[in-house]
């Protein structure tokens, strides 16, 4: 039952509770394809209440797998459960049909009906309730995601974001047994984005239902997740918390995936157990670095990574230092990206990717060809099995 | 200025393209949104009458309206006259002789309605006929005037159809377009004129019609 708010509070919005605790169980092959080939999705995972991130390059098969929960496309075989209830059994042959499965799903296109005003829209998926309280729901979501004012007009005479809120708001009043967002935020500027988070956030707190959060951004990751799920070419790579897969990665694809700006082939040179560290020759060059001990045999060919924006760039040989390794260049190229300077650094043979502020920049009086030494903390040193 | 004629081709007219929208929808339904992979033969049987002469399709609407055929049998047990040289044999050969001038316009729009829509009323627990009722039919409002007029229009015009079928008694099947043909026959030209005139106007505003509302369609997925 949805609950009236007779004076809902200004900040704080309010939204109709009904607990419905239910996890989301997938165990699905796909044959599918994108631009680079045929692939095969295949995965097997629990989704619990909160959000479950999907992480992954596009093409790995995101969009795919929601699809396929959400019954707009059938899996070739397995098994798609919510809260016990099968949608999908291939050995059962069934498959329930994606109208009668209650799974809220929000397109990056968002979809918005465009005869419909934003109401109507959000009212859409109401249509078995009575007039009165299709009403009352609607009215509270409205309120609930900010766009109540908006409420007469048609999606094409509103904003980016207010399109995004009216999109989740139709499928949230829904009330759905689970949720799916296809990069719902993509479009959005970042004050309007984590406004728009909170506002999940607190519905969720509420309904505790499953939440697929599709994303290419790692940002969102840390911002949202409580679980994260890597995928692949239609493989899951990785799985857990976010800083558990983001933060120490095991494989190359989630290496590049989760913003490793410099990957080099690595040799292990010595091993210093006792300091928890050890020394790598990187590629074939002269250069050598201190890394976090891993188990490894001396000799043996390992991949490291380390992200642009963990490197520190001076313009005199630094002393004094905790960090262990500091490595003389020269500066080969500078690229701007948006507000960031990408500083490309030759270090005898390996190149480093250094993000830097415009200001360091102008500082600094950074040109190509200028002598600089790099900084390189023990711990930005991420290694990879290859 | 033969006005029994005239009213009775408008009725005609009417009554065609009114039950075209009826017949038409489901048909342009199917057509839209089925898999089957021979549909391509049920769309080249639906599109003939564009092509094929009207004297031929008169012909075959004749033979299965005689008291030979089936239809043409059952018609006559219960009313109890042929229906070739009727008012309803020349409805239901006019029918079938303006079916595509429904259709494809419906079909078309419906097909341009992004199927995100229609996924995402899916999604939000709508079968595919509720689906079709919110989210196609109002968005297809320009395919279904358009649809609705081209047929009107094209019933409007025709002659071989209903010299074959109808024939050309007065009051019962003569259409105005018959009628200038008559007009032409007695070297009536001024009378012959004025018809002429009234039914290029007519034409003409149907047309006029038909490109103004799809001047601004429903703009689907403005933000993309």
């Amino acid at each position: 039952m949805a609950v009236r708010i007779a004076t809902p509070a200004r900040s704080e919005p309010q939204f109709s509770t009904q607990p419905l605790s239910a996890d989301l169980e997938v165990r699905i092959r796909k044959r599918f394809s994108n631009p680079e080939g045929s692939f095969n999705l295949n995965v097997h995972f629990r989704a619990l209440a909160g959000f479950t991130i999907v992480f992954g390059a596009s093409g790995a098969g995101k969009t795919t797998l929601l699809d396929c929960i959400a019954g707009l496309t059938d899996p070739d075989q397995g098994r798609i459960a919510v809260g016990g209830e099968d949608l999908y059994d291939s050995e059962k042959n069934r498959n329930v049909a994606a109208w009668k499965r209650r799974i809220g799903y929000v397109h990056q296109d968002l979809a918005l009906f465009p005869h419909l005003t934003a109401e109507e829209n959000v009212a859409y998926g109401l249509r078995s309730l009575g007039a009165l309280e299709r009403q009352t729901r609607t009215g509270d979501m409205l309120q609930a995601f900010r766009i109540d004012r908006l409420r007469d007009r048609r999606p094409a005479q509103i904003s980016g974001g207010e399109r995004q809120r009216v999109a989740l708001a139709r499928a949230l009043v829904t009330e759905p047994r689970a949720l799916l967002l296809d990069e719902p935020l993509a479009a959005l500027d970042r004050p309007t984005k984590s406004l728009l988070v909170g506002d999940l956030r607190q519905w969720n707190q509420h309904h505790r239902v499953p939440i697929l959060f599709v994303t290419h951004n790692g940002e969102e990751v840390f911002a949202l997740g409580n679980e994260v799920i890597m995928l692949d070419a239609g493989r899951i790579v990785a799985q857990g918390q976010p800083h558990e897969v983001m933060h120490a990665p095991h494989l190359e694809t989630v290496a590049q995936l989760s913003g490793f700006e410099n990957i080099f082939d690595a040799t292990v040179l010595a091993l210093h157990e006792t300091r928890g560290t050890m020394r790598c020759r990187l590629g074939t060059g002269e250069m050598e670095l201190e890394t976090p001990l891993v188990r490894a045999e001396v000799g043996s060919c390992l991949r490291v990574g380390v992200r642009a924006g963990d490197l520190l760039l001076a313009t005199e040989e630094p002393h004094g230092l905790s960090a262990r390794n500091i490595l003389s260049g020269t500066i080969r190229r500078l690229v701007q990206r948006d507000v960031i300077i990408a500083a490309i650094v030759d270090c005898g043979g390996a190149e480093f990717d250094v993000h830097l502020t415009l200001a360091a920049r102008d500082a600094l009086e950074l040109v190509p060809g200028k002598a600089v030494w790099l900084v390189v903390k023990t711990h930005s040193c991420h290694l990879l099995a290859m | 200025m033969n006005w029994e004629a005239f009213w009775l081709t408008v009725r005609l007219a009417g009554i065609v393209s009114t039950l075209l929208i009826a017949i038409g929808i489901p048909i342009a339904y199917w057509l839209t949104y089925s898999r089957w992979r021979w549909k391509f033969l049920i769309e080249a049987a639906v599109a003939l009458p564009i092509v094929l002469p009207p004297t031929v399709l008169g012909f075959y609407v004749l033979v299965a309206l005689g008291s030979r055929s089936p239809l043409g049998r059952w018609w006559e047990s219960i009313t109890g006259h042929t229906l070739a040289f009727t008012f309803e044999g020349l409805a239901i050969g006019s029918l079938v002789y303006s079916l595509p001038f429904a259709v494809q316009p419906f079909a078309a729009s419906f097909g341009a309605v992004d199927a995100a829509l229609l996924r995402a009323s899916a999604s939000l627990g709508h079968s595919p006929v509720q689906t079709f009722r919110r989210i196609v039919l109002p968005l297809s409002k320009a395919g279904l005037v358009t649809g609705f007029a081209l047929s009107f229009a094209h019933t409007l015009g025709e002659f071989g159809v209903v010299l074959m079928v109808g024939g050309n008694i007065p009051g019962v099947t003569r259409t105005i377009s018959i009628d200038i043909y008559d007009q032409v026959q007695t070297a009536n030209y001024s009378s012959a004129n004025q018809t002429a005139l009234l039914l290029l106007l007519i034409s003409f505003l149907v047309l006029s019609m038909v490109y103004g509302v799809n001047r601004h369609p429903w703009v689907v997925v403005p933000w993309r």
